[in-house]
């Protein structure tokens, strides 16, 4: 089969995961490649468990189905490991990002991993002194960049700049970019 | 030709602006409003001349699109489930006054129970509505739809509308990559449109809707039925000459690995994608499985179905709607009957899936064809309705 990274966010609704979602598709866009970014869609409500999907690959992509056995997890609210199984079909291989203030050893403990490689990053705190507002999502991306090297790092800082720049303004823009070169410093793996 | 990431909703909207239509009437539904959304705001940015008419319920978003076909206007509008539902009278109206609507539809279950996701139940019903039906596969395929239906409704021998569907969230709302050509290649393409007849040309009067009884009506309906008929050539050379423009083929279906197929399976919308990557893997595995993805649904391309059918051992359709106290799904029903009346007596499965949005994996579609290998093997029609993927 063809050989497709596929990416799972866990997050709730206003923590900005669809957004991210189709920020990080374009990015791959950027640099040449296939990808899809789309969420779930419930009923969409602030604080509400929700998931994004990237799929991204050097070839064309068929697959319109969501990601049962994800390449990647990122965990964009830490509340949710109690509830849900974030990690349901991540591979041996497979990576797991959290948004969390623990250790990687801790994070690992709590979601029972035994393989693949357990990321964290405080995004939230990163979010909150950089952007003055707890919206983790450019930080997770500058997370993701660092412990899959799915992305380049300025590829990503390029694609966000462009399109908060767009939306928001420059002083927004450059926030977040801000943000997201932290998240890509501050990340611990093992 | 620019490369950019666009969800379904834009994709039909940025064809849209492409094709600059003279008036656009519409009322906002999930999953469609976004589309709505983004061609509102070009026209509020001054990027197409288009006269967006805001309209107070679906039925009326359709009686002014009528309108406005009829005065002569290139006319475009999108709607979705209850929308397309609440349209139902119109519908008709359209088809049967030969305007050249092109309707963007986000397929979206209907209620009840209310639902917002997709299934292809709306569409499906008004099959015989006398609309040209195209389905997209992806974000790609609703903009690359959008530009062939224009050509396609246009043309002056076939002057029907075209719906092109799209699935509702996982169509509508991804993004992905899209190849979008430029303006000027757009334009040449689809061209104006010059109605041959039409309301505002004074030195040519005419009447649209008169009281038709028993004494015309019947042959109204037979000359609609051969537009729908002359339909099918057009529809295949706009696909070719599309298919030039882009690089890409195009067909009224696309056979997958089906030269050698034993197991086959039609589908429609985003699932077709998805089972092509099961047919991928499985072909890796040396399984002679195929697919028959349908971009046609009206005109049914009956004599391509009939082609591939034949020589397989076993066939499985797929239907994202159901017919209640019918056999089996719109697809399934079309395709049956297509093959009886040719001699192709393929053990063929009606498989009811996906209904109100319910998830259609690659593990699902994987099951789906294992079940179609005991069929071939077994080599006789079995039970003709199964459901995918739902509780029992």
């Amino acid at each position: 089969m063809k050989k497709i990274t596929q990416i799972r966010w866990h997050g709730r609704g206003g923590q900005g995961v669809k957004v991210a979602s189709f920020m990080l598709a374009e990015c791959a866009l950027e640099e040449g490649k296939w990808s899809q970014g789309f969420p779930d869609y419930g009923p969409e409500r602030r604080g509400a468990p929700l998931r994004g999907f990237n799929r991204i690959s050097g070839e064309r992509i068929d697959l319109h189905c969501p990601i049962t056995q994800p390449d990647i997890v990122l965990v964009v609210d830490d509340s949710l490991m109690r509830k849900i199984d974030v990690c349901a079909g991540l591979g041996e291989e497979g990576i797991c990002i959290i948004n969390s203030p623990c250790d990687p050893s801790a994070a690992r403990e709590q979601l029972k991993m035994k393989g693949g490689k357990v990321f964290t990053v405080d995004a939230t705190k990163i979010s909150r002194e950089v952007l003055g507002r707890p919206v983790p999502n450019t930080a997770m991306m500058g997370a993701l960049c660092k412990a899959s090297g799915v992305l380049k790092l300025d590829t990503v800082i390029k694609e966000v700049s462009k399109i908060f720049e767009k939306k928001y303004g420059k002083a927004v823009a450059d926030k977040n970019v801000e943000a997201i070169r932290r998240a890509y410093a501050e990340v611990k793996g093992e | 030709m620019k490369i950019v990431g666009l969800t379904g909703n834009d994709a039909v909207a940025e064809a849209m602006r492409q094709l600059n239509p003279d008036v656009c009437a519409a009322y906002p539904i999930t999953p469609q409003t976004e589309l709505m959304e983004k061609f509102a705001s070009f026209a509020a940015d001054g990027k197409v001349k288009t006269e967006i008419v805001l309209a107070e319920s679906e039925h009326s978003a359709m009686s002014a699109c009528i309108g406005a076909s009829c005065a002569g206007g290139r006319v475009m509008t999108a709607t979705s489930a209850n929308g397309l539902a609440l349209m139902w009278e119109m519908l008709y109206i359209a088809a049967s006054y030969r305007c050249p609507i092109v309707m963007g539809v986000v397929n979206r279950a209907l209620s009840g129970p209310i639902n917002i996701h997709c299934d292809h139940s709306d569409s499906m019903g008004a099959r015989d509505a006398g609309w040209i039906q195209l389905f997209s596969e992806n974000s790609q395929e609703a903009y690359d739809n959008t530009i062939q239906a224009i050509k396609i409704a246009e043309n002056p021998d076939v002057l029907l509308p075209v719906m092109v569907c799209l699935d509702g969230f996982i169509t509508s709302h991804t993004v992905e990559r899209v190849e979008v050509l430029d303006d000027e290649v757009v334009s040449r393409f689809a061209g104006e449109y010059v109605p041959k007849y039409s309301l505002l040309r004074s030195d040519r009067p005419m009447t649209f809707g008169p009281l038709d009884f028993h004494d015309y009506y019947f042959e109204h309906k037979r000359i609609q039925f051969e537009a729908m008929e002359k339909a099918k050539p057009v529809v295949r050379d706009v696909s070719e000459r599309f298919s030039k423009l882009v690089g890409r083929p195009f067909g009224v279906l696309d056979a997958h690995k089906m030269e050698d197929a034993e197991i086959a399976v039609i589908a429609l919308g985003s699932t077709a994608g998805t089972a092509r990557g099961v047919v991928d893997e499985l072909r890796e595995q040396g399984k002679k499985v195929g697919l028959i993805k349908l971009r046609v649904f009206r005109p049914f391309p009956i004599k391509e179905i009939v082609e591939l059918a034949r020589g397989l051992k076993a066939l499985a359709v797929m239907d994202r709607s159901i017919s209640f106290g019918g056999l089996g799904g719109p697809v399934f029903g079309e395709t049956r009957s297509a093959c009886y009346g040719a001699g192709v007596n393929v053990p063929m499965v009606n498989y009811i899936y996906g209904l109100g949005g319910r998830d259609t994996t690659f593990e699902e579609i994987e099951r789906l064809y294992g079940e179609m290998e005991t069929v071939a093997r077994e080599g006789k029609q079995v039970d003709a309705i199964r459901f995918l993927n739902v509780r029992e």
